[in-house]
């Protein structure tokens, strides 16, 4: 439908770049489910929150200094003589972790309501890419305070390259741009973490795009029958999402303002220090469950009872944990069941919270030291992890018997009171 | 009921997390007393004289071996002292600077633009004129090490002999607080070390909680800043995510 | 009867929506300016670059007929000791002759002291004239290399493109020899 304005400009201009037209029809008049749950909040939420990570971290780039001998410093000439200077980077630091947070509830929720499902897995994977893309972010941007985690962190994250076989020790010296981590690497970590914000940037029009070709997937999991399944995106959703923000909002803001430092580590205050490694590092808490099964390997892997070696512990670490991400991208054809939403789906659900138990699971233990049973935990936890997606998901596709579905989705809505004639006259109509 | 297991899990991982920052040293470390401080909990303020005396015990105790790098004269306006208070204070160190057209560098009084002078000049001579210890520079001192003020105040009252079947290592101490408990740093702060400028009585106990005020002042200038802000953003974001559920209840009204 | 009972209800509901649409979105629009301002003044001058806003200048060393260059916020301060020539000479000059009128006690505290920025006010060079070698111009002041601005030894514009006098900053003395700029 095209849009109309008694602008003449307006009309003027979208009749030579039609981008008023595109924007009504996409965030205007946008036709979306009428049964989104609040889990569907965290998509435009995580998109904020980007927003937000790229002002801040523009405006500390103008005072930030990436050079070993100064970055330190200059970290602490923001906290304490720019104006402003302690809130821009208090948001920043604090904004990545409630990044990951929002992130990680908007995969759990597609994972749940199997939102990768046809014909959404090529925006499932540009996903799985955006995940990848903020993980080297958040990385490379952590190393810029150039703290003692910084760099300790830097060091034992770019040696797991080292892993890879016959190459492995080039390509670290390669990444490193000398023989440990030194200036070359903070500087050139800074220029990639400037510019992969942008990347992500580009990926979310992406993201946006493929799911605007069939648009939201929903509670129930079911396709829409019709008009009467649908509401036009503003003002219901654009007024959810903002209500969303204001609870994210207040959660964020008591932490940023009141606990600043809780998720972060004390070492960090210290200036690196390449002869002194803390007793005990830590990645991030949104790295922790894959460290964890980074850690779990702690066995060869090879032809049994030849003593040949095909894959040390170091190598199965390291693909274990890139495994875990990319089993993500195969996602959609490991779980066959044409059924959605796990709400219909009685096994395949204890199996998802079982999921979420091995992940908290292994959380903890990647906080913990590389002891037993830690060991032993992790293991079981990890093995749960990929058996999840590549046993149970496959077989429970043939095996699950779901629960019927209801017929459309404005159905269960309407059923047990509420007039059918006024519900279904209300659709896609504005008020 | 899995799904109940989750959440517990969730909230037991996250208690866990928070106690379980650097479990290795938690063998070692002893956990820290809570002190009362005038900076603790939401509302908290610094206690300005609490900041005034710390600097005192600073500058006539740890300075001789510590440095507050990050603090400049024209920082401690901060404390509440005035601009000539300030400069007069600085005027008193002497700060290197240069070269002159000579190419040399020469000392001259300080100004309030400059960073405190640190006593040693690197780590390496710290280290050779404290038997190979390196006393830290205390600027982050309550950030970065875990427990903070609480941890620095500990510290300090924290010395004692050694249990019996405990020997020192040569030049070393007994600290209840200090993870390993061997620390090459003496005792030094005793009742009356400092004669207060307020007349406040300078016992330990009142000391090491104003030098604890003081260096949490050094690591987070801004927090009095920080809080205030954090409390009128706060009362806004209520009322907004307020007027949001309203607005957001009166939209969806018609299709529920 | 019932139909305009609906209608009444309606437009009650509207305006109410109104309000509240209203209200949420003037109480967003606060909320936006009130955050965007810290990001906005964090380029401004930090606390350490207002520290260091004023400088003292010892003027002792510097001879009769010398100049000196000291930085002061980044640019460059000409001070120089005139000699009672260049004195009589910027005196002599007849206001109706200059392009941005400023009488020559109007630019200096103390006749033998001239302190001025130094950064041409056509498009901010740094005009010769510091060094006994250099081209003064043909006011024998100083000479932007640039666009041909010529000051003299007021340093106020003679002849060129330069709109206006070169700027004296604030300063006072604090004693007999030295300055206080800033």
């Amino acid at each position: 439908m095209a849009f109309q304005s008694n602008n003449a400009l307006v009309r003027w201009i979208d009749h030579r770049l039609p981008i008023f037209t595109f924007m009504n029809a996409e965030l205007n008049e946008y036709p979306t489910p009428r049964n989104l749950s609040y889990m569907w909040n965290f998509g435009s939420l995580a998109g904020i929150v980007l927003v937000i990570m790229i002002a801040t971290g523009i405006l500390m780039a103008m005072q930030y200094t990436p050079h070993i001998d100064h970055a330190f410093d200059s970290v602490e000439r923001i906290m304490r003589d720019v104006n402003s200077g302690w809130l821009l980077r208090y948001v920043h630091m604090n904004g990545a972790h409630f990044f990951f947070i929002v992130v990680y509830l908007h995969i759990l929720r597609g994972l749940y309501y199997g939102s990768y499902k046809a014909p959404r897995e090529i925006l499932w994977m540009i996903g799985v890419v955006i995940l990848l893309l903020m993980m080297a972010t958040a990385f490379m941007g952590y190393v810029l305070p150039w703290g003692q985690m910084s760099f300790w962190g830097a060091t034992v994250i770019t040696n797991l390259f080292s892993a890879i076989p016959f190459i492995g020790p080039d390509i670290v010296v390669w990444l490193w741009g000398g023989f440990s981590v030194e200036n070359p690497t903070l500087n050139r970590f800074f220029a990639l973490h400037y510019l992969l914000p942008f990347v992500i940037v580009g990926m979310v029009f992406l993201h946006l795009w493929a799911l605007h070709r069939f648009g939201s997937n929903n509670p129930l999991g079911i396709d829409a029958k019709g008009p009467q399944d649908k509401i036009p995106f503003h003002p219901y959703y654009t007024t959810k999402d903002l209500f969303g923000l204001g609870v994210f909002l207040l959660v964020f803001c008591a932490v940023v303002f009141f606990a600043p430092n809780y998720m972060g580590h004390p070492e960090n205050y210290i200036q690196a220090n390449p002869l002194v490694t803390p007793p005990h590092i830590v990645p991030e808490w949104y790295f922790l469950p894959f460290y964890a099964i980074l850690r779990a390997i702690t066995f060869d892997i090879g032809i049994p009872f030849t003593g040949i070696v095909l894959i040390d512990a170091k190598l199965g670490g390291v693909i274990a944990m890139f495994g875990a991400i990319a089993v993500l991208f195969v996602l959609p054809w490991l779980d066959r069941s044409p059924v959605r939403s796990g709400r219909f789906r009685p096994v395949f659900k204890q199996f998802f919270w079982l999921l979420l138990v091995a992940l908290v699971v292994l959380g903890y233990m990647g906080a913990m030291p590389a002891e037993q049973p830690y060991v032993a935990i992790s293991q079981i936890a990890t093995a749960y992890y990929f058996a999840y997606f590549i046993v149970i998901l496959p077989l429970l596709s043939i095996l699950e018997r779901p629960k019927p579905l209801p017929a459309s989705i404005s159905e269960p809505v309407l059923k047990g009171g509420g007039s059918v004639a006024g519900a279904t006259a209300k659709p896609m109509e504005k008020p | 009921m899995l799904k109940r297991l989750a959440a517990s899990a969730i909230a037991a991982a996250s208690i866990f997390v928070a106690a379980a920052d650097t479990p290795a040293e938690a063998a070692k470390a002893v956990p820290v007393p809570d002190y009362d401080f005038s900076f603790d909990g939401v509302f908290g303020t610094f206690d300005q004289m609490a900041k005034q005396r710390g600097f005192q015990v600073y500058r006539e105790v740890c300075a001789a071996c510590h440095g507050v790098r990050f603090i400049a004269f024209r920082n401690l306006m901060a404390l509440g002292y005035s601009e000539e208070e300030v400069k007069a204070l600085a005027a008193e160190y002497m700060v290197e600077d240069g070269p002159d057209e000579n190419g040399d560098m020469f000392t001259r009084p300080g100004i309030p633009a400059d960073r405190i002078p640190s006593p040693y000049r690197n780590e390496q001579e710290a280290r050779l004129l404290n038997n190979g210890a390196y006393p830290p520079d205390l600027s982050l001192m309550a950030k970065k090490r875990k427990g903070g003020p609480d941890y620095i105040k500990a510290l300090l009252v924290g010395y004692g002999e050694p249990p019996a079947d405990v020997e020192l290592m040569p030049g070393m101490y007994w600290n209840d607080y200090f993870p390993g408990h061997q620390i090459a740093m003496p005792e030094i702060l005793f009742d009356g070390s400092v004669t207060y400028a307020d007349g406040t009585e300078a016992t330990l106990e009142q000391m090491s909680l104003d030098l604890a005020t003081f260096l949490m002042w050094t690591a987070e200038p801004s927090m009095d800043q920080r809080k205030q802000t954090g409390i009128s953003v706060m009362l806004f974001l209520l009322v907004f995510t307020g007027l949001m559920y309203a607005v957001k209840r009166k939209v969806w009204a018609d299709i529920h | 009867m019932a139909d305009s009972a609906d209608v009444q209800h309606g437009v009650e509901d509207q305006s109410k929506r109104d309000f509240l649409y209203l209200a949420a979105g003037a109480v967003g629009a606060v909320g936006v300016a009130a955050a965007v301002w810290p990001m906005i003044n964090s380029l401004n001058p930090s606390a350490d670059v207002l520290a260091l806003a004023s400088i003292d200048v010892d003027l002792s060393p510097i001879a009769v007929g010398q100049s000196i260059t000291v930085t002061w916020r980044g640019k460059p301060v000409f001070i120089r000791h005139r000699t009672e020539e260049e004195i009589a000479e910027a005196q002599a000059v007849p206001l109706e002759d200059l392009i941005d009128i400023q009488s020559d006690d109007e630019r200096v505290e103390q006749p033998q002291w001239l302190v001025m920025v130094g950064v041409c006010t056509h498009l901010g060079c740094i005009p010769l004239g510091q060094n006994p070698n250099d081209n003064k111009g043909e006011f024998g002041g100083w000479f932007c290399p640039c666009h041909g601005s010529h000051y003299d030894t007021s340093g106020r514009i003679r002849r060129g493109p330069a709109p206006r006098n070169l700027e004296v900053p604030a300063y006072t003395f604090i004693d007999e020899t030295t300055i206080t700029i800033g």
